[in-house]
């Protein structure tokens, strides 16, 4: 049968011959690297991953512990105004609460504060979809066609700006301000119409009006600062960028470092002082104002380092075990052999 | 025309599909009821939310003013609908063609299987079957053509004592090797292995008178017919023992040269010779002998016989030592499985001849009984012959037959011979090839039958016989030791199961017939036992007696190691194939060269046609052609074998990396109100399937060997891995299932968990940095999966690996562009996410840890079942290579068999009667027309049998 394999080449010359080809491909003899699960290179990597997975764990940890974190739930100490605003027919009343605070430590660094909100169904899908990226790209579309309904026009018509259910129901705590949008946000997603100014650019001819549920305009969002008024509003933006779950916190606002507030937030007692929109007792949502310290890792929440380490933990214990196993089995073969 | 008995016993053609690909439809309907039950409760809930919605969470009334919640069910049904329908596997379904077509391609490019010779390649001429043929349990094969080449060479003889012929397989003839015989011609040599110079030259001598009368009788007595073209010498014979016999004298110097009516022409030695044929005693199966009385030119009469040795010894002068060592002889040719004929001869008296002859006139003008008549003359000429000497023929077998029937053998494949033959020629040929072997009780049909009608009787009467407990007893012994196989310790395996008597079945076409169609005659037998029952069993079970025949026949013919069904019709074929794939839902294979062959391919799972001699039907209907039998091993031990691991795997995978990478958008779900809110960006769902994911299984698809080509060949039992369904069947599925389901569980409930209460600088918890990090980890773990269980890496497995990777960073890249953004913001509407996510070192780590906690417990389940060496091959093979150091295929030929059986055959497949043509003169009247035909039919061969 040797012989037969190979195809002699007088005879291709003779005529056409059908024999295949003898490529590593065509016979199936590509050189190949088989690998083999070895006991040593599996446990090495086994031991090797847990060892990598809780010093990662131990890390996080770390740093996670670093991490001043105060969290200020204001649901109940503003319910009285929560039970206002749920008459839609107050919505135009003013409502404020103020809640105090002892910050026992220093925070240390820069200063982040969030707002918290719980059972907010940011990822609806219909909510989700309730926007209009082309109106906040600040090109002039047609809005009645995209998926803001019914937060597209009033009733006479005039489209309201910015349009859909996100924007409609931004948590808006009027409070201080800076640059925390991402980048992309800032300089892609989100660009106001062109025009001379702002108001023009809203109210002009083609006028636009506020979303039913705010108070006022999207040009008057911060009348200070023109890069950071209209539909580039850090506020909005940061509103508009959903979140994943019904439970979540949103950037607001970074301490500003100056005078007293140069190292952080010193401890002593503050206030915040709240102008309450959004009433959340309806659907037991709960409000919270969080303020933090950001490292590397991020915030407090200590899910990850523990995750790191118990892998790393199993994955050595795996390894303990297999070890113990096989050697148990070493013994016993042995035994046979000997036999 | 379509009423030829050949178009009749065609069959229908049917539409082929492997075990696997119905179970992989089976499994997609099931997904796909899965995927609707899902949505329905997923719409359900969501009708229910859709109420608190409407009510508490005021930032969403307004979108709900319009709808009620069960028309928000309704919507989100067809949502989920819609979002879950990428888990239903289509792309599979192309994926899975491409690969068959390129693994049948391998098998069309398979040097091994190119058979040089003919210039014939193997072809797969169906591209969907690849995966069965390594899940084949039954082989049903034809004999001519298929197992032998349908060529008889004269291999050894023993003459006066003497044997000639054991130098073996020198392929020279006496062409080459006897000069001085110019009547020798080219054409030989195809058909001539014999070459013993020593009988040459005993023959040239010319000085013994018993070799010259075997060398006569070789010339003379039988019905060939010969035709001259040019110079050359054609005969044409009904059966190719005849020829090889008359080629054989005619290259030891004893030509056969022309034959009329009542005379043979011969050479002898170079000498013209006429014999006047004074009778021929005809051939037929009851006297398993031919015999021709002529009268030599120097007047004297002599009557030569040839035939089977249990008649012809039965008739011989008993003289002492030439015959015992013939005796001894004889033994021996049938030990090599070769086809034994006694000649002997005697000289007749001139009285004698009268007397005779007149008596046999008489008898031959008989009206009545003549037949009788006429073999009762026979009988009495036949007496006291001289024995002169045995023919060996070698019925010759394809090469490698019996080295391939061993290893499928021990591939746990069972070959069964369906022929048309007879009997003796088919066992001969089962000897031959190993399949039957001595150390096997062979069944025949008498003990067949008690054996059935008893297994039925048990099953309603209760009664008891010997054949009926030696049936049950081979049944339980054959249950018992196929535990240990079962159990998969291979190697554990008792080294000989010499305890257990291994049995083989031979019947023939008219038993089957008998237990297939008259199941109606066994009713009627039954019916009087049934009545005298009925009083005692009133309304006992009225079982389907048909049926219960034909399940006793089909477990008692696969309890055999092997069977032989000789004398059956192409229908029958057909019909034994399908009665063992019913009653054993087994994969079956039919490989058969001819046109009696086309039923039985066409019935069987797989039809594997010989390209050979006889024609091209078969080839046109069979699924796979080869050129030889012995490529079968190949075929089905490594193309099947890989083909069937391919598959499997690649199903395995293909399910695993679905569940895995997009059931997690069911766990959203819960998350999001039952909003049927996309976790993943569109892209991504759109892309994982093609551009993401199939690379890397497409090359195992493709490339993948566990072991090698080689040790496929050494170790057919990894062969049984493909009957028993072990590497893709329900529960490998639901195993993959629950394993799609954790990876898809864990990278989701990862990512979520650490992004609840996360605060940073950046990401926070955002739809689209959470979309995105869920995708990169589950299709992380999913890659990772696939690296782990390829274990073959060839060049292309890590291109197709790292290709996934590239275009997943392309394309994430492209579809999340500021530029594309900007043309359609609502189509590309992730701009940047993958960036911002996953450059975030807190998320790195976050798909990091997803990917380990996916990785590890594989790694574990895997190292832990190469430890407990269950499952992986590679230890099998250790462990048998250190076993059994000498190679797995048993060559016993030589070794004496412990039980003797001689198996001389006469086995001449024409019937009684042409003897009589020839003498009557009537064939040699048609031998102008027929001169023009190369392969006449003889008369009383039946054309549609095979032969």
């Amino acid at each position: 049968m040797k012989t037969r394999t190979n195809c002699s080449p007088q005879e291709e010359e003779t005529r056409p011959s059908r024999c295949p080809d003898n490529s590593a491909f065509k016979q199936q003899k590509l050189p190949a690297w088989k690998p083999r699960l070895t006991l040593a290179s599996v446990l090495s990597s086994f031991f090797l991953i847990g060892a990598f997975c809780l010093t990662v764990g131990i890390c996080l940890i770390l740093s996670a512990n670093s991490v001043r974190e105060i969290q200020i739930d204001y649901t109940d100490e503003c319910s009285d105004c929560s039970k206002l605003r749920e008459n839609s027919s107050n919505w135009n009343k003013e409502c404020h609460c103020s809640i105090n605070f002892t910050l026992k430590e220093d925070m240390l660094g820069d200063v982040f504060m969030y707002y918290g909100l719980q059972n907010f169904y940011q990822n609806h899908r219909r909510y989700v979809i309730s926007r209009s990226d082309a109106q906040l790209l600040g090109r002039k579309v047609n809005i009645q066609k995209s998926y803001c309904a019914p937060f597209t026009t009033y009733r006479n018509g005039t489209p309201m700006a910015p349009c859909g259910a996100i924007a409609n129901s931004m948590f808006n705590v009027p409070l201080l301000k800076t640059g925390n949008a991402w980048w992309t946000d800032k300089n892609v997603k989100f660009r106001n119409p062109k025009s001379y100014n702002l108001s023009s650019a809203f109210a002009g001819k083609y006028g636009t009006a506020r979303p039913p549920y705010w108070w006022k305009p999207v040009y008057l969002l911060d009348e200070d600062d023109e890069r950071n008024n209209g539909y580039v509003n850090d506020d909005l933006i940061i509103w508009m960028r959903v979140s994943a779950f019904a439970t979540f916190r949103n950037l607001y606002r970074r301490v500003s470092r100056i005078r007293q507030f140069a190292k952080g937030l010193p401890a002593g007692n503050y206030t915040f002082h709240i102008s309450y929109n959004f009433p959340v007792t309806k659907f037991r949502g709960r409000k919270r104002v969080i303020l933090s310290t950001v490292v590397w890792s991020g915030g407090r929440n200590p899910f990850l380092g523990i995750a790191y380490v118990v892998t790393g933990a199993a994955a050595t214990l795996t390894g303990f075990i297999i070890t113990a196993i096989h050697l148990k089995l070493r013994v016993k073969k042995t035994y046979f052999q000997k036999q | 025309g379509f009423d030829s008995k050949i178009m009749r016993n065609c069959g229908k053609i049917k539409w082929k599909k492997t075990k696997l690909d119905r179970m992989m439809d089976k499994l997609v309907i099931i997904i796909f009821l899965v995927l609707l039950v899902t949505s329905l409760c997923l719409a359900v809930a969501s009708g229910f939310w859709a109420k608190t919605f409407q009510e508490k969470h005021s930032y969403l009334s307004a979108l709900y003013k319009h709808t009620t919640p069960a028309q928000q069910a309704f919507f989100n049904f067809w949502g989920f609908t819609i979002l879950l329908s990428i888990i239903i596997p289509m792309s599979m379904y192309i994926t899975f063609e491409f690969i068959y077509l390129v693994n049948s391609f391998f098998i069309n490019w398979d040097l091994e299987m190119y058979y040089a010779d003919k210039d014939i390649p193997a072809k797969a001429r169906s591209t969907s079957l690849n995966d069965q043929l390594g899940q084949i349990e039954y082989i049903f094969s034809d004999k001519t053509g298929t197992l032998t080449q349908n060529v008889m060479s004269f291999k050894k003889c023993c003459i006066n004592g003497t044997i000639y012929g054991n130098f073996g397989w020198m392929h020279i003839c006496g062409d080459s090797g006897g000069s001085g015989l110019s009547w020798s011609h080219q054409g030989e040599k195809k058909k001539l292995d014999f070459h013993d110079t020593t009988l040459l030259e005993a023959a040239q001598r010319d000085n013994d008178p018993v070799l010259r009368e075997f060398l006569r009788l070789m010339a003379l007595c039988h019905t060939v017919m010969v035709e001259e073209k040019g110079d050359q010498l054609v005969y044409q014979a009904a059966s190719p023992d005849e020829e090889a016999l008359v080629l054989a004298a005619r290259s030891l110097g004893y030509v056969f040269l022309s034959r009329t009516q009542d005379t043979i022409t011969t050479s002898e030695l170079g000498v013209k010779r006429i014999y006047k044929v004074l009778a021929m005693l005809d051939f037929n199966s009851d006297r398993k002998r031919m015999s021709v009385l002529v009268r030599d030119p120097q007047g004297r009469i002599r009557l030569y016989t040839k035939g089977a040795d249990t008649v012809i010894l039965e008739r011989v002068q008993r003289q002492g030592p030439h015959e015992t060592s013939t005796e001894m002889a004889l033994d021996r040719f049938a030990e090599e499985t070769l086809r034994t004929l006694c000649l002997a001869s005697k000289e007749v008296g001139e009285v004698e001849y009268r007397v005779w002859s007149r008596r046999h006139h008489e008898a031959s003008v008989l009206l009545q009984d003549r037949a009788q008549e006429l073999d009762k003359l026979y009988e009495e000429m036949e007496q006291n012959l001289q024995l002169l000497g045995v023919t060996a023929i070698e019925d010759k077998l394809q090469d490698g037959v019996p080295e391939t029937i061993q290893l499928l053998k021990l591939g746990n494949i069972k070959v069964w011979v369906l022929t048309g033959d007879k009997q003796e020629t088919a066992m001969n040929i089962g000897y031959a090839c190993k399949l039957l072997t001595d150390d096997m009780e062979i069944l025949e049909e008498k003990e067949i039958r008690l054996g059935v009608y008893c297994h039925q009787l048990s099953s309603n009467l209760f009664s008891h016989s010997e054949i009926l407990e030696a049936y049950w007893e081979s049944n339980n012994n054959l249950s018992a030791s196929g535990e240990p196989l079962c159990s998969g310790h291979l190697s554990q395996q008792h080294p000989e199961p010499s305890h257990q008597k291994k049995r083989a079945l031979i019947i023939s076409g008219d038993f089957l017939d008998k237990i297939l169609h008259k199941g109606e005659v066994l009713k009627e037998e039954k019916r009087q036992l049934w009545r005298k029952l009925a009083c005692f069993r009133a309304g006992g079970k009225k079982k389907p007696q048909n049926s219960l025949v034909e399940k006793a026949f089909v477990d008692l013919a696969t309890s055999c190691q092997a069977v032989i069904c000789c004398r059956v019709t192409p229908k029958q074929k057909a019909l034994i194939v399908q009665l063992v794939k019913k009653h054993k839902r087994a994969i079956t294979l039919a490989i058969g060269d001819g046109a009696n062959d086309v039923n039985m391919i066409k019935t069987a799972d797989i039809g594997v046609g010989i390209s050979g001699l006889e024609g091209m039907q078969a080839v046109q209907c069979s699924d796979y052609a080869l050129a030889q039998f012995s490529y079968l091993q190949r075929l089905l031990l490594v193309h099947g074998r890989w083909g069937y691991l391919r598959i499997c795997k690649f199903l395995r995978y293909f399910f695993y990396k679905t569940f895995a990478g997009l059931l997690a958008q069911v766990w959203f779900a819960f998350h999001s109100g039952f909003t049927a809110q996309p976790l993943f960006e569109g892209w991504f769902l759109a892309l994982y399937n093609i551009f993401y994911t199939a690379y890397p299984v497409v090359s195992v698809g493709l490339l993948e060997q566990d072991v090698s080509a080689k040790k496929s060949l050494e170790f057919p039992e990894l062969y049984v891995v493909g009957q028993r369904d072990e590497l893709f069947n329900y529960r490998v599925f639901s195993i993959t299932f629950l394993h799609g389901l954790t990876t898809s569980l864990s990278s989701f409930y990862i990512a979520l968990w650490a992004f609840q209460d996360h605060v940073g600088s950046r990401t926070v918890g955002d739809y689209e940095s959470f979309a995105v990090t869920v995708a990169t980890s589950a299709l992380l773990s999913v890659l990772m999966e696939i690296i782990l269980d390829t274990k073959f890496w060839t060049v292309f497995s890590f291109l197709m690996v790292s290709a996934s990777l590239l275009l997943f960073c392309l394309f994430s890249f492209l579809t999340q562009s500021f530029d594309a953004f900007r043309i359609a913001p609502v189509i590309f509407h992730f701009p940047g996410a993958s960036r911002n996510a996953l450059t975030d070192p807190y998320v790195l780590l976050v798909v990091l840890l997803s990917l380990v906690v996916n990785t590890i417990p594989s790694l574990t389940i895997r190292l832990y079942s190469s430890i407990m060496g269950k499952t992986t091959i590679q230890q099998k093979i250790h462990l048998k290579a250190r076993r059994q150091p000498e190679p797995s295929v048993e060559l016993r030929a030589h070794i004496p068999r412990g039980s003797f059986h001689r198996r001389s055959s006469y086995a001449f497949s024409h019937q009684q009667g042409y003897a009589g043509l020839i003498t009557r003169g009537d064939s040699l009247r048609t031998k102008v027309t027929r001169a023009t035909t190369p392969h006449p039919l003889h008369p009383g061969t039946s054309s549609a049998l095979s032969s």
